[in-house]
C-alpha cells in the first residue's frame, strides 16, 4: 500500500504536493489532466483585526482535477477556527477513521503573534490539509470541497451553524473518562458496562493510552532541548563578548588570542542558535504531531465505544419491541399497526447502529495499520534530521576551535 | 617655613605625641604583638612555626600516588596532526555524576580538587612542591574542666612531596587546623609586604553544627588545599618558607632595634594609635592640604601598571562571571540530552513489548538508536563540562590574586604615607629645635631647662631620623617587590591564560568530534528513510 509521506521539509511538502496522490490508485509522479490529484497548501498568514479579536488569516491555495471542485486553481482566505469546523465535521461524518490532528488552540497571549509560532501553526495546518487530502475517503468529503472553495461569507456562516452539533472538548473528555473507568464500575459493583470484548482491540486501547504518555515525556525534553541550545547559543555569545573585552585589555599576541576565541564563540552562538530552531521544526514539532495523533485516536475510540454502546442498547430495545409485538398480536390489540410499525423502525434504526459499529471496526483495522507505517516513516525522517542536525553542529564546532590551535601555538611560540 | 604663629600653639602637641610614640614603641617591643588577635605571642609563633614547618613532624608518606598530581601532564600537548583530540579521556578527571537506570556509566569520581592548571605549568626546573590536603577528623579541644568544653574543631592533614633540598625531606604529613592557616597566612602578609600573596581562604563564622556538615568541611578542605598549592607556587614564599619560619620569629621578637623596627609594619592593624592618628592625619593633608607632600608616589611606570591592571581586574571579573554561566548552559544541555535519551529508551521498550506489527519493531530500533546516541552524547557533554570548568577556573583564580594585588599595592602606600609622616615630623621637630636653640643663645649663660628640652628634642630627633631612614628603606624594598612582582604577574598570566585557552580549546574540539561521530552513526541508520529528492 502506497503510503503518503507527511514531510515535513517544505521543499519535500511541495514536492509531495506537486505529486499528489489518486483517489485510488498509485500517486503518479507528474499530475498529468487524466489522473485526478488533489493538491493543497497553506501560506502566508497575515494578522488582521485589532486587539483582542486580532487573529490570524492563512491563505489556502487547491489545485485538482476532480470535476466537483471549481478547478484548475483556486485560492481561499480561511482562519483557525475554519480548520476546527473542518476537522469537526469530519469526525462526525467518518467515524473510524483516525482524522488529522489539528495544532492546538494557542496558550499564551503573547505568545500566540510570535513568528515562531505563528510558523509552526501553519506548518501543522497544512499538513493536516493534505493529509486530509491525501486520504482515499476523506479526501471525497463534501465539507472539504466547502473548506477548499467556498467564499469567506459562505464558510463564516457554516461556521457559526456548527456551534450547536459541536462536540466540545468537555464532551470529548467525558467519553475518555467512560472508556477508561470501566474497571473501576465493575468494582463499584455498578451494572456491568456494555464494552467489547475484543482482547485485541483491548491491547490496542492500552497501547494507545500508554503511547500518548511515553510520546508526551519524549515531547516535552525535546522542547527543553530546544530551550537549551538556545541559551547555551547565548551564554556563548556572552563569554565570546568578555573575552573579546578581555583581550583588549592585555594586547600583544595574548589579547589577540582571546580576541580570536571572543569571535569563534559568536560565530558558534549563531550555530546554535539556528540548530535550535531546526531541532523546533524537525524534531520537536513532528513528536507533538505524533501525540496529536494519538489524541485523535483516542477519539475515534470513544467515537466506537458510543457506537458500540448504542448498538447494543438499540439491540436490547429491538428485542424488546418483538416481545411487545407478539403480546400484542396475541392479544389483538388494536395498536398493532402502529407496534409493528414501531418495530420496524426500530429494527432499521438497530441494523444501522450495527453497521455503523461494524464500519467503524473495519475501518480502525486498516486505519490502524497505516497509522503504524506512517509513524515509522515519520519518525524515521525526523530522526535522521535530528542527528543530520546534531552532526552538523558539532562538526562545525569542532572545525571552528580547531582553526584556532595554530594561532594559539603561535602565541606561545612568540 | 611654616609661619611661627600656627607653630606655637601645635609645638606643645606633637612634642607628647612624639614622647608617646617613642614610649608606647618602648612598650610594643616587649609585647612583640602587633596583630592584636594573639595575646601570647609565642603561642602564636609556635603556631606559625609549626604551620609552616613540614620538618620535625613524621608521618606516613601518600599511599599511592594521586594522578593529579603527577608533574604537569602534558594535556596540552595533544596538537594538529592526528583528527583526535582527546584521549586520554581525562576520565580520571571528570566529575561524573552517574544518572539512574540507563545506558552503562563510567563512575569515575575525583577524590581530590583537580589542580588549576597553572600551578604545574611553571616550573621551568625539575623542582616540585605537591601538597594535599586530606582527612579532616574532628577533634576536641583539650580542657581541664569536668563540664566538657563542646569546643569542637577540624584537623586536616597536611601531605608534602618535594625534592625541594631546603625542605630536608620527601614526603611528609602534619595535622593542621584552619585556625593555623590563618595564622600561616598573618605571618605571611607581615613578612612579604609587596609581594603578591594569594589569599587565604575565607573564615567563616559558623556555628559548630555546620562545621560538621560533611559538605562544609569538604569545601574547606578543597579551598585549603588550593590556597597552600598557591603559596608552594609563588617563587619567593616556597623558597622561603622555611627560612622565614625561622628568621622571622626572631624579628618579632625585638631581638634587635627598637623603635624603627616597628616602621616595618603599616600602623593599621596596630595597636599603635599615635601613630595611626599621625599618618590619618598626614594622609589627610595629602588629600586636603594646601602643600605637596615631602613625598609622593612618582614612579610612572607604576602608575601606568596599576591602571593597567585595574582594567585588567574589571575584565577578568566579567570574564569569570560569563564562564559561570557558560559552564552552567552546557551542564544543563548534558542533562537534558540525557532525559531525552532515557525517554526514548522507554519508549523503545514499550514498543517492543506492545509490538503487534513488525513496524513497530522497525521503529523500536530506531529509536534505540537515537536513544543510545542522545545518551552518550550526554555523558560527553557532561565530561567536557568538567574540562571546561577545570581550564576556565584560572580566571578566577586570577580573580583571587587581584585581591593579593589589591594588598600588595595597599602595602606600598601605606609605606608611603609612613615614610610622608616621618618626614613631616622630621621637620617639625627639626623647626622647633630650631626655635629653641635661638631661644636659648638668647640668655645669658645658657637656659637650664630649654638645653634640657632641646637635649630630649635632639634625641627624638636622632631616633626619628633611624625611623625615618628604615621607613625609606621599607618603602623602597616594597616598590622593589611591586615591581618584580608586576612583571612574575604578567609573564606567567600569559603563560596561564594561553594556556587555559589550549585547554578550553583543545578539549571543546575533542569532545565535539566524539558527538559528531556518534550522530554520524544515527544518519547513516536512518539513511534509508529521506527520499531522494529529484
Amino acid at each position: 500500500m502506497k503510503m503518503s509521506t507527511a514531510p515535513y521539509d517544505l521543499e519535500q511538502q511541495q514536492q509531495h504536493q506537486r505529486s499528489g496522490v489518486a483517489a485510488s490508485s498509485q500517486s503518479p509522479r507528474s499530475p498529468s489532466s487524466s489522473t485526478p490529484f488533489l493538491s493543497v497548501s497553506v501560506t502566508d498568514p497575515v494578522k488582521l483585526g485589532n486587539g483582542v479579536q486580532a487573529y490570524i488569516s492563512y491563505r489556502v491555495i487547491t489545485k485538482t482535477n476532480f470535476p466537483e471542485y471549481q478547478g484548475p486553481e483556486k485560492i481561499v482566505i480561511r482562519r483557525y477556527s475554519d480548520f476546527v469546523w473542518l476537522r469537526d465535521r469530519l469526525f462526525e461524518k467518518y467515524k473510524g477513521i483516525f482524522i488529522p490532528p489539528l495544532p492546538e488552540k494557542s496558550a499564551v497571549e503573547k505568545f500566540r503573534f510570535s513568528a515562531e509560532f505563528i510558523e509552526m501553526r501553519r506548518q501543522a495546518l497544512d499538513l493536516f490539509v493534505n493529509r486530509i487530502a491525501s486520504h482515499h475517503e476523506l479526501q471525497q468529503s463534501e465539507d472539504l470541497r466547502m473548506f477548499l472553495q467556498a467564499e469567506e461569507e459562505t464558510m463564516e456562516r457554516l461556521r457559526a451553524q456548527e456551534t450547536g452539533i459541536f462536540k466540545k472538548p468537555s464532551d470529548l473528555m467525558q467519553i475518555f473518562k467512560d472508556v477508561q473507568s470501566k474497571v473501576s464500575d465493575v468494582v463499584l459493583g455498578k451494572e456491568k458496562p456494555v464494552e467489547e470484548s475484543d482482547p485485541d482491540y483491548e491491547k490496542l486501547k492500552h497501547y494507545i493510552f500508554e503511547l500518548e504518555n511515553h510520546l508526551a515525556e519524549a515531547q516535552k525534553h525535546a522542547y527543553r532541548l530546544v530551550k537549551r541550545h538556545r541559551e547555551l547559543g547565548q551564554s556563548l555569545s556572552d563569554f565570546g563578548k568578555a573575552v573579546k573585552l578581555l583581550g583588549a585589555s592585555e594586547g600583544n599576541s595574548l589579547g589577540k588570542a582571546f580576541s580570536e576565541l571572543g569571535i569563534k564563540s559568536e560565530i558558534l552562538s549563531t550555530k546554535l542558535q539556528k540548530e535550535a530552531h531546526q531541532i523546533l521544526m524537525n524534531f520537536e514539532e513532528p513528536l507533538k504531531d505524533y501525540v496529536r495523533a494519538v489524541q485523535s485516536i483516542k477519539a475515534t475510540i470513544a467515537e466506537r465505544a458510543n457506537s458500540f454502546r448504542k448498538q447494543c442498547q438499540l439491540a436490547e430495545t429491538v428485542k424488546l419491541k418483538e416481545i411487545d409485538l407478539e403480546r400484542q398480536r396475541l392479544h389483538r390489540s388494536e395498536k398493532l399497526a402502529e407496534a409493528e410499525r414501531e418495530y420496524h423502525e426500530l429494527k432499521t434504526e438497530s441494523e444501522q447502529a450495527t453497521k455503523t459499529f461494524e464500519s467503524i471496526v473495519r475501518l480502525m483495522n486498516e486505519e490502524i495499520g497505516r497509522f503504524q507505517e506512517q509513524k515509522t516513516l515519520d519518525m524515521g525522517i525526523a530522526f535522521h534530521e535530528f542527528a543530520k542536525g546534531q552532526a552538523r553542529l558539532a562538526n562545525d564546532i569542532a572545525g571552528a576551535w580547531r582553526s584556532l590551535l595554530p594561532k594559539l601555538e603561535a602565541c606561545s611560540a612568540a | 617655613m611654616m609661619g611661627s604663629e600656627n607653630q606655637s600653639s601645635e609645638v606643645s602637641e606633637p612634642t607628647e605625641q612624639m614622647h608617646n610614640l617613642v614610649l608606647h614603641d618602648e612598650h610594643d617591643n616587649d609585647n612583640n604583638d602587633h596583630n592584636g588577635d594573639d595575646p601570647l605571642g609565642i603561642k602564636s609563633y609556635s603556631n606559625y612555626r609549626s604551620a609552616m614547618s613540614t620538618l620535625s613532624d613524621t608521618h606516613h608518606p601518600l599511599a599511592d600516588t594521586d594522578p593529579l598530581l603527577s608533574p604537569p601532564s602534558p594535556r596540552r600537548h595533544h596538537f594538529p596532526d592526528t583528527s583526535s583530540y582527546i584521549d586520554p579521556p581525562s576520565y580520571n578527571d571528570a566529575v561524573f555524576t552517574p544518572f539512574n537506570g540507563a545506558a552503562s556509566s563510567v563512575d569515575s569520581p575525583s577524590g581530590s580538587s583537580d589542580s588549576p592548571s597553572f600551578s604545574g605549568s611553571r616550573s621551568p626546573t625539575s623542582e616540585y612542591i605537591k601538597i594535599t590536603v586530606s582527612n579532616p577528623i574532628k577533634e576536641q579541644e583539650n580542657s581541664n574542666s569536668i563540664v566538657p568544653s563542646g569546643n569542637s574543631y577540624v584537623t586536616y592533614l597536611i601531605t608534602t612531596r618535594t625534592n625541594v633540598p631546603e625542605f630536608g625531606g620527601n614526603e611528609f604529613g602534619v595535622r593542621r587546623r584552619f585556625r593555623d592557616v590563618v595564622t600561616l597566612s598573618d605571618r605571611l602578609a607581615e613578612s612579604y609586604r609587596g609581594f603578591f600573596i594569594p589569599p587565604r581562604p575565607d573564615k567563616s563564622i559558623v556555628e559548630s553544627q555546620v562545621m560538621q556538615k560533611q559538605e562544609f568541611v569538604e569545601q574547606r578542605r578543597v579551598a585549603l588545599e588550593k590556597y597552600l598549592r598557591r603559596l608552594a607556587a609563588h617563587p619567593d614564599v616556597a623558597s622561603r618558607m622555611l627560612d622565614g619560619a625561622a628568621r622571622l620569629p626572631k624579628q618579632l621578637m625585638g631581638e634587635s632595634v627598637i623603635g624603627p623596627q616597628e616602621v616595618v609594619q603599616p600602623a593599621k592593624g596596630g595597636r599603635d594609635f599615635m601613630r595611626l592618628f599621625k599618618e590619618l592625619k598626614q594622609s589627610m593633608a595629602n588629600d586636603w592640604g594646601g602643600s605637596k607632600p615631602p613625598v609622593v608616589e612618582e614612579d610612572k611606570e607604576f602608575l601606568e601598571k596599576k591602571e593597567r591592571i585595574q582594567e585588567l581586574e574589571q575584565q577578568i571579573t566579567n570574564a569569570s562571571t560569563q564562564a559561570e554561566s557558560l559552564v552552567k548552559a552546557q551542564q544543563d544541555m548534558g542533562e537534558t540530552m540525557g532525559e531525552l535519551g532515557l525517554a526514548f529508551i522507554k519508549l523503545t521498550k514499550f514498543e517492543n513489548e506492545e509490538a503487534v506489527m513488525n513496524t513497530q519493531r522497525v521503529r523500536a530500533t530506531d529509536m534505540k538508536g537515537l536513544a543510545t546516541a542522545a545518551v552518550k552524547a550526554s555523558r560527553f557533554y557532561r565530561e567536557l563540562n568538567a574540562q571546561t570548568v577545570k581550564h576556565l577556573d584560572t580566571l578566577h583564580e586570577y580573580l583571587g590574586l587581584m585581591l593579593a594585588v589589591h594588598g600588595a599595592f595597599s602595602d606600598r602606600s601605606s609605606a608611603l604615607l609612613t615614610v610622608q609622616t616621618l618626614l613631616s615630623e622630621l621637620s617639625t621637630l627639626q623647626s622647633r629645635a630650631e626655635k629653641l636653640e635661638v631661644a636659648s643663645s638668647r640668655v645669658f649663660g645658657g637656659d637650664k631647662s630649654r638645653m634640657r628640652k632641646l637635649e630630649e628634642l635632639q634625641d627624638t630627633i636622632k631616633v626619628t631620623e633611624d625611623a625615618k631612614n628604615v621607613a625609606i628603606r621599607e618603602y623602597e624594598r616594597i616598590k622593589e617587590n611591586n615591581k618584580s612582582e608586576l612583571e612574575r604577574l604578567d609573564r606567567e598570566r600569559r603563560t596561564d591564560f594561553l594556556n587555559m585557552l589550549k585547554g578550553y580549546v583543545v578539549s571543546q574540539v575533542g569532545y565535539a568530534e566524539k558527538i559528531a561521530n556518534v550522530w554520524t552513526k544515527v544518519v547513516e541508520d536512518t539513511g534509508g528513510y529521506v527520499k531522494e529528492s529529484t
